[in-house]
């Protein structure tokens, strides 16, 4: 096995938020020590509700923002501290993102073979002509006929519009792509085409995907690897399998029970997670989903737990160690 | 594996096509509103006079004809056809000379907004954009700029320049200038934090490119209506610093100067400050309601289905 | 009688390309106490024909029907003030987005008052006892402090609890909830399911829960009702429905569920929802279908066993 694309190891990122006049600033911890290596033609889906983390380490891996602290290489590049501009161009044709909404991630004033050419034209120097044939070709690849160079954003159903991001993340040949949420905001017979078109194209392309969403019923389906985030520290981690059928953490546990399934024969127990999500700024002490757990002690209260490996997985919870 | 993505939009080939369908569009939403309609009929109307205004006008704005001075319109007793909206003090034809003023109203209107928003834009981008104390310097001076009255700031900005069309313009433009800046700077400021922003940072954009490329065109709904309304306010200011004799010197027939000039007669020859005033009017008025079709017809909240 | 009886709901909307047909011949009797779910994609025209119930279409739509009948009384030709009366009291509507369905300049004790003496009259004040009663009700912890909240300052969960106390104020006999937890994390979205559920239990309410999330509706639903781009393709109770989908939409629209895949790749429809420019003649779905006939190109298919097909899939144990 090769050197692993992405290594990330206790990734931070706290951001100072200011809280009046004569107070001190506050920390917002967004991130507290993510760790993971993922492998080319691997998926790592990255799991949890408002607030986890999740959009926040998607922003560190496309190098849109630095981390506090921690290690990050992609690669094999080292960029966890301010790497000088010609790195970070080289490794912007490693790693790209494709986005939430497709109606907000197009610039609606720009015709779709602009908004493919961009990428083109910031980083390398073909020519005009060789620019448009690239464009075209995965414009085709990814679904979409060649008259549509000429559109606007507004003019494609939401599917399509996907399907222009999946191609604008794609045109430079990256070798690992962050999506965060990319069907979420899509029909479920669309949700299947654009996951059945990722799911070639990965394999066509040998690329690692960092898969961000909140359905579990997709993550199952196209993750290898689960990252079980709350707020902002992982929970729970391993083998998509093992997560999914033995999830050994009180949240993960929680969140699979909540998730609906189209089976109605199970309406089953579920484990009530009463309570609302705490706000970042003021996280709970010990371990943070102690005052939601129904297995707290009052040992969670005033120790923080750590990952540990638990048989096929790793699991932050005092119950383990 | 290529689906058969079906567009819901008519088949389309090349990029004339989709310009063409682009303004269809635009069309059914503006002419909507047929007050809207009306007034950018009248527009086009106002600037074609001002085009072809040396072949419509029956004399010159100039000539003086003394044994005809303060001669009424036509339709009143001792008007004469051949000066339709009667003469001035000097002789000279009103109605030439309204034609003939129409070219530097327009005119006016259209360097003080091209100067206003180019310069404003410009401004409000970079300080949406850059943040910190680029930011605060140029809204604090524009602060101070729209803390003094409009037409006081031109009255001295022109006592400084010296009196004059051309200056008078560049004063009302330094005027207007805040408004731009506040528009472009609040627009730049939604849409920066937008995914396809983030999307072009992602593909390497720097803030050249993500500033007028990407975020500007997505900023010129507003701005476009705000340019519309400054034009019509433009000419209304022009009018006023000319009524002021700031503006546009005598013999320029610029429809404020008119006023000025007529100013003694307006209980004796009420025509000669009537009608510029009319011209005024109704110019600006065409203006304003074109404008508010223009904002439906481009304000994306407001579209239908 | 049923509660409510819709028969051949239809609307067009006028837009810059002409006629557009959101709604196309929707059938709905509901009885009190259930729970029905209208399902669908985007472009199927689910939420457009609750809103044309409920009377809050722009103007540009046009709205037609055989009968639009609530507890008896005629929607379509009552006057606005007479539906005022109903709307708000007897029929309440939640919507998809809780942050910006309330009023961010008033508090949320306000907002519910409003409603309360909207429709029983007296003043805000008198009904605080009231208000406070139903924030309890819909489970916001410590309610006296949170009357003089704002929405801003409350989470999408419990800004959505708000929204089911106001709605709920008048214990209303029809509830419609158009995509109540699409925009709300997994677990709030099962605590809002349930809390939904026991209200619609405890006040005998009817609960009309539009989604696109079949598994919401498996779990939830007493009947399904199923569209496909303005149309109602199939009704069935829930069990029926799932076990046993007779057409071929609801049959692919199951299969493409990430649950119900084999192998590596989901079983996808290909193509897409027709638009207002390419609806295709005959029956809508028939580019799509894998059972299509040559007869289901040209002829509009007619409803029968509330089932909008020409073909429809055969009942398990019945021979095709």
């Amino acid at each position: 096995m090769s050197q692993p694309l992405i290594q990330a190891r206790d990734l931070h990122k706290y951001y100072p938020v200011k809280s009046g006049f004569l107070q001190a600033d506050k920390t917002l911890q967004a991130l507290s020590g993510a760790s993971f290596d993922l492998y080319a033609g691997q998926t790592l889906a990255v799991v949890g509700e408002s607030g986890c983390g999740k959009s926040t380490l998607a922003r560190l891996l496309t190098l849109i923002e630095n981390p506090t602290a921690g290690q990050l290489a992609l690669d094999g590049i080292d960029v966890s501290f301010a790497a000088n501009a010609a790195t970070k161009k080289q490794l912007r044709q490693t790693v790209q993102m494709v986005f939430q909404d497709p109606f907000g991630s197009l610039n609606p004033r720009q015709r779709i073979g602009d908004i493919l050419q961009e990428p083109l034209i910031i980083n390398t120097d073909m020519t005009a002509e060789r620019r448009k044939q690239e464009v075209l070709f995965m414009m085709a690849r990814v679904g979409l006929r060649d008259e549509h160079f000429h559109r606007y954003p507004h003019m494609f159903s939401g599917g399509q519009r996907q399907r222009i991001a999946i191609a604008r993340a794609l045109i430079l040949k990256p070798k690992i792509v962050v999506l965060d949420e990319p069907v979420s905001a899509l029909d479920v017979s669309i949700q299947a085409q654009v996951l059945n078109l990722l799911i070639e194209l990965q394999q066509e392309m040998g690329l690692a995907y960092v898969f961000i969403s909140h359905d579990l019923s997709v993550v199952r389906h196209i993750a290898d690897q689960v990252l079980v985030m709350y707020l902002g520290k992982p929970v729970e981690q391993g083998r998509s399998e093992a997560v999914f059928s033995h999830p050994q953490h009180p949240y993960t546990q929680a969140l699979l029970s909540a998730t609906p399934q189209a089976n109605t024969e199970r309406k089953r127990q579920r484990i009530k997670l009463t309570g609302e999500l705490p706000s970042p700024l003021n996280p709970p002490t010990g371990c943070t989903f102690h005052p939601r757990c129904q297995h707290a002690t009052a040992q969670c209260k005033a120790t923080q737990p750590h990952m540990a490996e638990q048989g096929e997985v790793s699991v932050s919870c005092l119950l383990y160690s | 594996m290529t689906t058969t993505a079906a567009s819901s939009s008519l088949s389309v080939t090349t990029s004339q096509s989709v310009r063409q369908q682009q303004w269809r569009e635009f069309w059914f939403y503006f002419s909507a509103s047929k007050t809207a309609v009306a007034g950018l009929v009248f527009l086009i109307g106002v600037i074609l006079v001002a085009i072809f205004a040396d072949i419509i006008s029956p004399h010159l704005p100039a000539e003086q004809y003394r044994e005809f001075a303060e001669i009424p319109p036509a339709w009143m007793e001792g008007g004469q056809i051949q000066f339709f909206l009667g003469t001035d003090y000097a002789g000279r034809d009103m109605l030439s000379r309204i034609i003939h003023g129409a070219r530097l109203s327009l005119l006016a209107g259209c360097i003080v907004v091209l100067l206003a928003a180019s310069i404003g834009i410009f401004l409000g981008l970079v300080a949406g954009f850059k943040g910190g104390w680029v930011e605060t310097i140029i809204m604090r001076v524009m602060d101070t700029i729209m803390a003094v009255p409009g037409l006081l700031m031109a009255l001295v900005l022109v006592a400084l320049l010296g009196p004059g069309l051309l200056n008078a313009m560049v004063a009302i433009a330094i005027t207007y200038t805040p408004s731009f800046v506040r528009l472009s700077r609040a627009s730049t400021i939604n849409e920066m934090n937008r995914d396809y922003v983030t999307a072009s940072r992602v593909a390497g954009a720097g803030p050249l490119r993500l500033m007028f490329i990407s975020i500007l065109p997505n900023c010129m709904a507003p701005l476009i209506v705000q340019g519309t309304l400054s034009f019509s306010t433009a000419i209304l200011d022009t009018a006023a610093l000319g009524f002021l004799g700031m503006g546009a010197q005598a013999p320029l027939p610029e429809w404020g100067t008119l006023i000025a000039e007529n100013r003694d007669l307006m209980l004796s020859a009420p025509w000669t400050v009537t009608f510029p005033g009319i011209a005024i009017l109704l110019a600006v008025l065409a203006i304003n309601l074109m404008g508010d079709g223009l904002r439906d017809a481009l304000d994306p909240k407001l579209k239908r289905s | 009688m049923a509660l409510l009886d819709i028969g051949n709901l239809c609307v067009e909307f006028a837009t810059a390309h002409g006629a557009l047909k959101a709604v196309d011949g929707v059938d709905l009797q509901l009885d009190e106490g259930e729970i029905v779910a209208i399902v669908g994609e985007s472009g199927s025209g689910k939420s457009v024909a609750m809103l044309a119930l409920m009377g809050l279409l722009p103007w540009t739509a046009k709205v037609t029907a055989d009968r639009m009948l609530f507890d008896g009384q005629d929607l379509l030709t009552m006057s606005a003030k007479q539906r005022r009366k109903i709307i708000g009291k007897d029929i309440s509507m939640i919507f998809q987005e809780p942050m910006t369905s309330l009023n961010p300049c008033f508090s949320v004790g306000h907002q519910i008052s409003e409603v309360l003496a909207q429709h029983f009259g007296r003043s805000r004040r008198s009904h605080k006892a009231r208000t406070i009663k139903l924030l309890q009700q819909v489970g916001i912890p410590a309610a006296e402090t949170r009357l003089k909240a704002y929405p801003h300052q409350l989470s999408g969960g419990m800004c959505q609890r708000v929204m089911i106390a106001m709605m709920i104020a008048c214990e209303p006999k029809l509830l419609i909830a158009d995509e109540p937890t699409t925009a709300l994390d997994v677990t709030i979205q099962a605590q809002i399911l349930e809390l939904l559920v026991e209200l619609q239990q405890a006040n005998g309410m009817a609960l009309v829960l539009i989604t696109h999330d079949m598994a919401v509706v498996a779990e939830t639903a007493d009947r399904v009702v199923v569209q496909y781009a303005g149309q109602q393709v199939e009704q069935r109770l829930v069990e029926d429905l799932f076990q046993n989908p007779r057409h071929p939409y609801t049959q692919a629209l199951l299969r493409a569920l990430p649950e119900h895949s084999q192998g590596e790749l989901l079983n996808a429809i290909p193509g897409v929802v027709p638009g207002q420019l390419d609806r295709p003649a005959g029956c809508l779905f028939n580019p799509r279908c894998e059972h299509v006939q040559a007869h289901c190109k040209q002829t509009p298919p007619k409803r029968t066993e509330d089932i909008l097909c020409h073909y429809p899939l055969p009942l398990a144990g019945q021979k095709s």
